[in-house]
């Protein structure tokens, strides 16, 4: 904030009440400071919510166009000519490069664009400062830039779906010296510098995010809102966000490497290379130098996206039972677990890729660990449920399936994690099975969950609740009937990113056939029901039902915001915390909730023996109050 | 299989069909406002009798799309290490599946015995430490063992090659692979370098190197059973991986790494053919790490003899320098007598060795 506003606000300050005196900053701005470049986090939420659902329909399209090949290998495409052109070649058929081309923007899009900036983005920024009690995030303008650097990398990303020579080809991991050659693969051109383009500038939105989020959580809790009493989603997003600040960093130095390679003739991946009747003069480099580096980020990434739907399934499925959360402390205690070891595990990744096997056994161990606090998380799911007085919202039937999934998805993580077992699943189907129900759907439902659950306090309005459940049931079988069947050609041993399994060879693509068929077509029905959602939620920013102040009769903070809160979040002072948020359903208790600003010398009926000493620190509380005026006015 | 699209079909059509009518239903009796501004709503049943449905649809979808698909996953390993990763495969997914199983069905148990009732209170039940130590330990037990049974096997996969075994090489190119075996004389594989790739000479044959002279190159693998095998695996251009999936072989060639795995093939081709009653059957090399538009395609046969009928095919091959007789050109002097040893007295017409397995346009 620059001096001149600051010396207006003390002149304004004169005479006021300290409790109001951020109304001062609030004069009416234009549409483009509030609608477009808006510092508010409500709004950069929405902004990062909205791109990214239009990416999750462009990622799943993709998706959906190399499903027809691989379901129907006979299918004439003809008729997508009008949309892609060249990319239908003289046969009818789909250009072989193309396929490739559309399984790595497919897993590039959904990974970065839908689930980390979808998901994290939208959520980490609307609900940061609305659950911890703040007006809003620690920078507002540095936020605007985060989201703002991320519009200019998906516009640079989008763009190269419409370049000649195709988007980048090479995978979504991008693994030189394939990414690194453009005579390897046309993909590996121009497509390629976009892509690395693209990522860096993401890489740039997702730092600043981050180091937004973490000040904000670190800084700007409202009084009684010590770190034990904090939404195991501020949780989440808190570890996500340390996650994304230590290992974006260094996918940017492989980019930056890679990007040296590719133009300025270093050779920190290539070495020893002839390729189109040339030998190149590369010597010394080392391909696995860049396995090392991307996933040291790559593995992270996952928990980057995984985390936050688990912190938001854990606020919805305890509000939903009418029951705390099982087991608080293991959750936040298992989330650091799996941050720390997020970072140590990353060389499952590369147990076949000519690594040295000692360094596979070190990792093999390391992985196999991370198992433990992931199965405490699903049990204390599970136990949350066990004797609530459940609630099926939409928002909860997503949560409810994400646990399936994550569960499904996550035992066979075992089996892969296994550096034995792994050299005959490594790069097959299984593995496309795994990471897909673990992470992706999994995630996906966590982003769904939080969508249905916070859409009253984005627009102050309700989505239609039937929809919600028939968009529910048609995406959690779909993704069920995708996914699951995908073991099998994985332990058929079908590799993955194969354009037709006809090499195979011995009738062995014969045998699946009718299997991938159906995979396809169960995708397609999938996809087709995302519409269900798409129109409830654009109707309903417009046309949906007013929404209560508080819906789901739940305890966190932002529901103590008006309907529509606006800029500072709530009008007049910012309540104060005085107990944990998942006081559902406590035995003397007359509501079956309590939210966290109810003192517990409001609640003599209910109040644990252990918590009647809260109650002396009431007053170191509210004495507080002062002093956090006082910051906002610094 | 299409048992099972019908099926599932079924599946998504009932429930369409029951979420659609109740709320059809629900929208008649809707004309105040009350009910929906609660998030309870008459659906509520509705969705619990859903999970119950889903498990048990999903539960014999489970097991009927196993059985059915059984017989076709990969058959019986053909390699020795490969029937220990097979039965490891096979006890973990056991364990992981009783685990998948019990979760699942208590989540969606609980989540229909638990259903909202306007006469019960949910039960508040924070913690409970002895549980929670409990589920901690059991699944580190678990995963202790496993680990533990995977490390020993991967450790013995990984150790060095037996001396005894037969090197072989094989590099990976856009789109196919180059086999190399070390010759009948010397059993060493000649130096290679990459920038003495010519047309002919598509490996970089260094014939400075006097091990080279010998090596000949196949367009097929031949592997001898029961002999222990170490395959040396290069790429020239960009990443491939080796794949044997008959023998769950599986090693990334590295351009400029050169990478190894070692196994022994135990059931020769006509062995498998019999056992999978297919006359035509044969075991491949596929590659598994995406490298371009052939990706899929970049494929060749592989066959395991017997001992004595390998080491016949073998003693068959022609050196690539009596293929090629113009490469002693490239001999340094003092080697020229040992090379001129390997140059036929009447030229032979065409190289056949050296040429792409498969071709991809």
């Amino acid at each position: 904030m620059s001096t001149a506003i600051s010396t207006t606000e003390e002149v304004h300050a004169h005479g006021h009440d300290h409790g109001h005196d951020h109304e001062h900053e609030h004069h009416e701005l234009g549409f483009i400071r509030k609608y477009i470049f808006s510092e508010d986090h409500k709004t950069i939420a929405k902004q990062y919510l909205i791109s990214g659902i239009l990416w999750a329909f462009i990622g799943g399209s993709l998706s959906i166009i190399f499903r027809l090949q691989l379901g129907f290998p006979d299918m004439s495409l003809e008729w997508l000519r009008p949309i892609l052109g060249e990319w239908i070649d003289e046969s009818g058929k789909l250009d072989k490069e193309f396929y490739l081309a559309l399984v790595t923007m497919h897993g590039t899009i959904m990974v970065f664009f839908v689930l980390t900036a979808g998901l994290s983005g939208t959520f980490s920024n609307f609900l940061i400062p609305l659950q911890i009690g703040a007006r809003d995030m620690a920078s507002g303008f540095i936020n605007m830039l985060s989201y703002w650097f991320f519009a200019l990398s998906s516009v640079i990303m989008f763009s190269s779906l419409f370049i000649e020579t195709g988007p980048a080809s090479g995978g979504w991991v991008i693994y030189p010296p394939l990414s690194a050659l453009p005579q390897a693969m046309p993909g590996s051109g121009l497509g390629m510098t976009l892509w690395l383009t693209s990522m860096a500038l993401f890489i740039v939105s997702q730092l600043m995010g981050g180091i937004n989020y973490i000040c904000t959580i670190i800084n700007l809790r409202t009084r009684g809102m010590t770190f034990t009493k904090m939404p195991l989603t501020i949780w989440s997003f808190f570890f996500t966000a340390v996650l994304g600040l230590l290992s974006f960093p260094v996918l940017l130095s492989a980019a930056l490497l890679l990007i040296f390679d590719r133009s300025f003739g270093t050779s920190f991946y290539l070495s020893e290379i002839y390729i189109q009747g040339q030998a190149l003069p590369n010597m010394g480099g080392s391909p696995i130098l860049y396995q090392h580096l991307f996933w040291f980020l790559g593995h992270p990434e996952v928990y980057i996206v995984l985390l936050p739907a688990l912190g938001m399934t854990s606020e919805v499925i305890a509000t939903n039972s009418r029951k705390p959360i099982f087991g608080y402390r293991a959750m936040i205690g298992s989330m650091m677990g799996i941050t720390v070891l997020a970072f140590i595990v990353w060389a499952h990744h590369m147990f076949v890729t000519g690594m040295n096997p000692f360094l596979g056994s070190v990792f093999m161990f390391l992985t196999l660990i991370i198992a433990v606090p992931s199965a405490v998380k699903g049990f204390n799911y599970i136990t949350t449920l066990w004797k609530g007085n459940i609630v099926f919202t939409p928002a909860m039937l997503f949560s409810i399936g994400l646990v399936s999934l994550f569960i499904s998805g996550g035992v066979t993580g075992i089996i892969l994690g296994n550096s034995a077992l792994d050299i005959n699943l490594h790069d097959t189907y299984f593995v496309v099975a795994h990471f897909h129900l673990v992470m992706g759907a999994a995630s996906f439902f966590g982003l769904m969950a939080g969508v249905y659950h916070w859409f009253p306090k984005m627009f102050g309005r309700m989505m239609n609740k039937t929809a919600g459940y028939i968009h529910f049931w048609l995406t959690f079988v779909g993704v069920y009937a995708v996914f699951f069947p995908m073991h099998y050609t994985g332990i058929a041993g079908f590799p993955r990113r194969y354009y037709s399994f006809t090499a195979l060879g011995n009738d062995g693509e014969a045998a699946f056939t009718d299997l991938n068929a159906f995979i396809s077509l169960a995708a397609i029905i999938t996809f087709t029901a995302q519409a269900i959602f798409f129109f409830n939620f654009f109707y309903s920013i417009f046309k949906g039902k007013r929404a209560t102040q508080n819906p789901w009769k739940s305890n966190t903070l932002e529901w103590t915001t008006p309907i529509v809160p606006g800029h500072g979040n709530w009008e007049g002072e910012i309540p104060a915390v005085y107990r944990w948020p998942y006081d559902y359903s406590k035995p003397g208790s007359e509501a079956d909730f309590i939210p966290q600003t109810i003192p517990h010398s409001a609640t003599p009926e209910s109040n644990l023996p252990e918590e009647n000493d809260e109650i002396a620190k009431e007053k170191e509380i509210e004495s507080l109050l002062a002093a956090q005026n006082e910051s906002y006015n610094r | 299989m299409n048992y099972l699209v019908g099926l599932l079909s079924v599946v998504f059509f009932i429930l369409a069909i029951t979420v659609i009518s109740k709320s059809l239903k629900l929208n008649k009796n809707l004309s105040g406002e009350n009910e929906s501004d609660s998030a309870l709503d008459s659906h509520n049943n509705t969705n619990a009798v859903g999970f119950l449905l889903f498990w048990l649809f999903g539960t014999i979808a489970g097991v009927w799309s196993f059985l059915h698909s059984q017989p076709d996953f990969l058959p019986e390993a053909a390699s020795a290490h490969g029937v220990k990763t097979d039965s490891m495969f096979w006890i973990s997914m056991a364990v992981v599946t009783f685990a998948f199983f019990i979760t699942n069905s208590l989540l969606f148990f609980f989540a229909f015995q638990y259903r909202n009732d306007k006469n019960r209170k949910a039960t508040f039940y924070p913690v409970n430490h002895k549980l929670e130590i409990i589920w901690t330990i059991i699944p580190a037990i678990v995963m202790a063992i496993l680990v533990f049974t995977g490390w020993r096997t991967w450790r013995d996969i990984t150790s060095q090659a037996p001396s005894n075994a037969v090197v072989i090489e094989v590099t990976g190119h856009q789109f196919g692979w180059y086999v190399r075996y070390a010759g009948n004389d010397d059993s060493q594989l000649g130096n290679i370098n990459y920038k003495l790739i010519d047309e002919t000479n598509s490996l970089g044959l260094d014939f400075t190197d006097k091990n080279s002279f010998d090596d000949f190159t196949a367009s097929e693998l031949h592997l001898p059973k029961g002999v222990p095998v170490l395959l040396k695996i290069r790429a020239q251009d960009v990443l491939h991986s080796v794949y044997l999936p008959f023998q769950r072989v599986k090693m990334d060639a590295v351009p400029g790494m050169p990478t190894k795995f070692w196994f022994t093939p135990t059931i020769s081709t006509d062995e498998m053919r019999a056992k999978l009653g297919k006359k035509d059957f044969n075991f491949k090399l596929n590659c598994t790490e995406i490298c371009g538009r052939g990706h899929f395609g970049m494929a060749i046969t592989v066959f395991v003899d017997e001992p004595a009928d390998y080491k016949k095919w073998v003693m068959e091959q022609k050196p690539f320098l009596t293929m090629n007789p113009a490469y002693l050109s490239k001999v340094p002097e003092n080697l020229k007598a040992k090379a001129s040893k390997y140059i036929p007295a009447e030229p032979i017409a065409a190289d056949s060795t050296a040429t792409e397995a498969v071709s991809v346009k």
